[in-house]
């Protein structure tokens, strides 16, 4: 039998994310690991905008901080559990994007860019600012789900790292099998459509800006709950979630890896999230090397490092 | 009834009147053609019919209902379609999905069913993949379905087009020089392809430099000079105007003309 490529990709991100911790020399790896999963899944979201639908969000981590600020105050405020609370702030990032889309998405051209970071500015804005609400740029702790607690007692005791390790690992590879459901599906081939030539996709029936919204409000759900699974692995939460740099580094990572291919987005969110953590170069100057990063990809691999490699490798294989 | 009907129609940009008071309508299999030369207006005709511009003046009348201005999307729903002069290719797309792509409406469904690849929006993507199928076949890019359609030749993306309107099962057809670019028998196929679907009952709007063709397949030829229409008829009647001659055919053409009669 032959697999599809979704089966195919959805496989070997799970073998990975299974496999990879018979490697790992210390309880740290699973925290890099767990960080690379958090950013994987907003990448993700970002792969349906700007990979099927070629829209460019500068802002997405404003919704990444609405889905890390919800699991820290809904539990306080509404006495919600954290894991609820992060279904509500998707909620309210995807309400968020509907509201905020609609206006921008009817114009053409780049006004989603340039409109997305203005409301990535004015969330951070608002995190650090309402400090008796949000604890300003000092930050807020959040309440434990009380999962870990849960499995313990189910007779399955892990540590605090190797928990969310595989909590956030599960997550990925569910939005990773989403937005590959949605690739193949006539949403994902409208959206792709409307990316190739707009004026074709209307003719088609298309109703572009409508579709536009759909993957705006999609990815907002994703960089939402990326926001949520970092607060509640950190059980800490400060407003630089939602902030500029934070923003450019998710575009950064989807764009290094293939913005079009899923497993792609995914490598490149790996290679930028371990740099840093290896080069302390990279830390230090990371908005050069982003920056760099971004510049050597536009210039040598249009596609991306994945689709780029993929097709050299079957070339020559001709 | 006339399916299409074209009253006053006109748009300016800037200084320069692009089309000025065109009217002209087509029933159900008829096939219409609107010719002039470059730059006489005939694509931004076409715009305006097809919703990418809004007239300035005039009407544009589908079956009766007032359609002015409305976005193409629309139009699509009520079975207009149209190709495009310059390819509007989903180039990153493989040539099925670009047949695919032209079922939108009929495959379209509830997003959450396609992000959980329910059933329901299985079947409904395969319904459309069976139909764009046989569409292929009937342009004759059957065998070109995998490839990636930015990889065909001009001629072959011209016919990938047709059936991608075609897919829309469309009750107008606006076709922008569909077979510029293409070599004679390619010529000969698109032509048999258009005199076929109009004798579905479909009815075709057609631009295209071909003169042959265009005399050929024609039932009513629409003849467009500097944005303003000089001249309609049958194609023995349009062909031998001497307005008609004079514009678009030129003053050569004009004494080889005379030369024959
Ligand atoms: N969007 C636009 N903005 C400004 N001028 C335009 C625009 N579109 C077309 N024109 C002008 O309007 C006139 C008519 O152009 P149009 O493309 O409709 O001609 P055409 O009859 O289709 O020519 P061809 O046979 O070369 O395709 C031309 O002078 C062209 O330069
Ligand atoms: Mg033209």
């Amino acid at each position: 039998m032959r697999l599809s490529s979704k089966t195919t990709t959805l496989l070997a991100l799970a073998a990975l994310i299974a496999l990879a911790p018979l490697f790992f020399p210390s309880s740290y790896y699973f925290r890099v690991g767990s960080l690379i999963f958090v950013n994987g899944l907003a990448v993700t979201g970002l792969v349906v905008l700007t990979g099927y639908a070629g829209q460019i969000s500068l802002g997405h981590a404003g919704f990444v901080g609405i889905g890390a600020y919800a699991c820290a105050l809904a539990p306080v405020h509404l006495g919600l559990n954290p894991i609820a609370a992060a279904v509500v702030g998707a909620a309210l990032s995807g309400g968020i994007a509907w509201l905020v889309g609609r206006p921008i998405l009817r114009l053409k051209g780049y006004y989603l860019a340039v409109a997305s970071l203005g409301f990535g500015a004015l969330v951070s804005m608002v995190l650090a600012n309402e400090a008796q609400v949000t604890g300003g740029p000092d930050g807020m702790t959040v309440p434990d789900p009380g999962l870990r607690a849960l499995l313990k007692s189910a007779g399955l005791d892990l540590s605090n790292s190797a928990f969310w390790y595989a909590f956030s690992g599960i997550v990925l590879v569910i939005g990773a099998w989403l937005a590959l459901n949605l690739y193949h599906s006539p949403t994902g081939r409208a959206l792709r459509a409307l990316h190739g030539s707009e004026v074709a996709a209307r003719t088609v029936g298309v109703d572009v800006a409508g579709f536009k919204l759909r993957a705006f409000v999609i990815s907002a759900f994703y960089a939402s709950l990326s926001g949520s699974l970092l607060a509640l692995q950190n059980k800490f939460i400060t407003p630089d979630v939602a902030g500029y740099m934070h923003s450019i580094e998710l575009v950064t990572m989807t764009v290094l890896g293939g913005a079009g291919s899923v497993l792609g987005a995914i490598c490149g969110a790996m290679i930028l999230t371990t740099l840093p953590q290896v080069l302390t170069v990279f830390q230090e100057y990371e908005q050069v090397m982003l920056g760099l990063v971004m510049m050597l990809v536009m210039i040598f691999m249009r596609d991306g490092l994945l689709p780029s490699l993929s097709r050299k490798i079957r070339g020559r294989g001709k | 009834m006339s399916l299409l009907q074209i009253e006053g129609l006109g748009i300016d940009f800037g200084g320069l009147r692009a089309v000025h008071d065109v009217s002209f309508s087509l029933g159900a299999g008829e096939i219409v053609s609107v010719i002039g030369p470059n730059g006489a207006g005939k694509t931004t005709l076409f715009n305006m019919i097809s919703g990418v511009y809004r007239p300035e003046h005039g009407r544009v009348r589908l079956a009766g209902e007032d359609v002015t201005g409305i976005e193409p999307h629309l139009l699509a729903r009520r079975g207009l379609s149209r190709t495009f002069q310059n390819l509007q290719i989903f180039q990153a797309m493989t040539v099925l999905e670009n047949a695919i792509a032209g079922h939108h409406l009929h495959e379209k469904g509830p997003v959450l069913a396609d992000l959980l690849s329910l059933p329901s929006s299985r079947r409904r993507a395969a319904e459309a993949e069976a139909s764009a199928r046989m569409l292929l076949d009937r342009v004759g890019l059957g065998r070109a379905e995998a490839q990636e359609a930015g990889s065909l030749s001009y001629g072959a993306l011209k016919r990938l087009e047709i059936a991608r309107a075609l897919a829309l099962k469309p009750r107008v057809l606006l076709l922008d020089e569909p077979a510029a670019g293409c070599n004679a028998v390619e010529t000969e196929e698109i032509d048999r392809l258009i005199a076929e679907v109009a004798a579905e009952g479909v009815a075709i709007l057609l631009v295209e430099h071909d003169m042959k063709m265009v005399m050929r397949i024609s039932n009513h030829i629409v003849v467009l000079d500097h944005g303003e229409k000089i001249a309609e008829g049958a194609p023995a009647k349009v062909s031998r105007d001497p307005r008609v001659i004079e514009a678009y055919l030129g003053p050569q053409v004009r004494e080889t003309a005379d030369a024959h009669g």
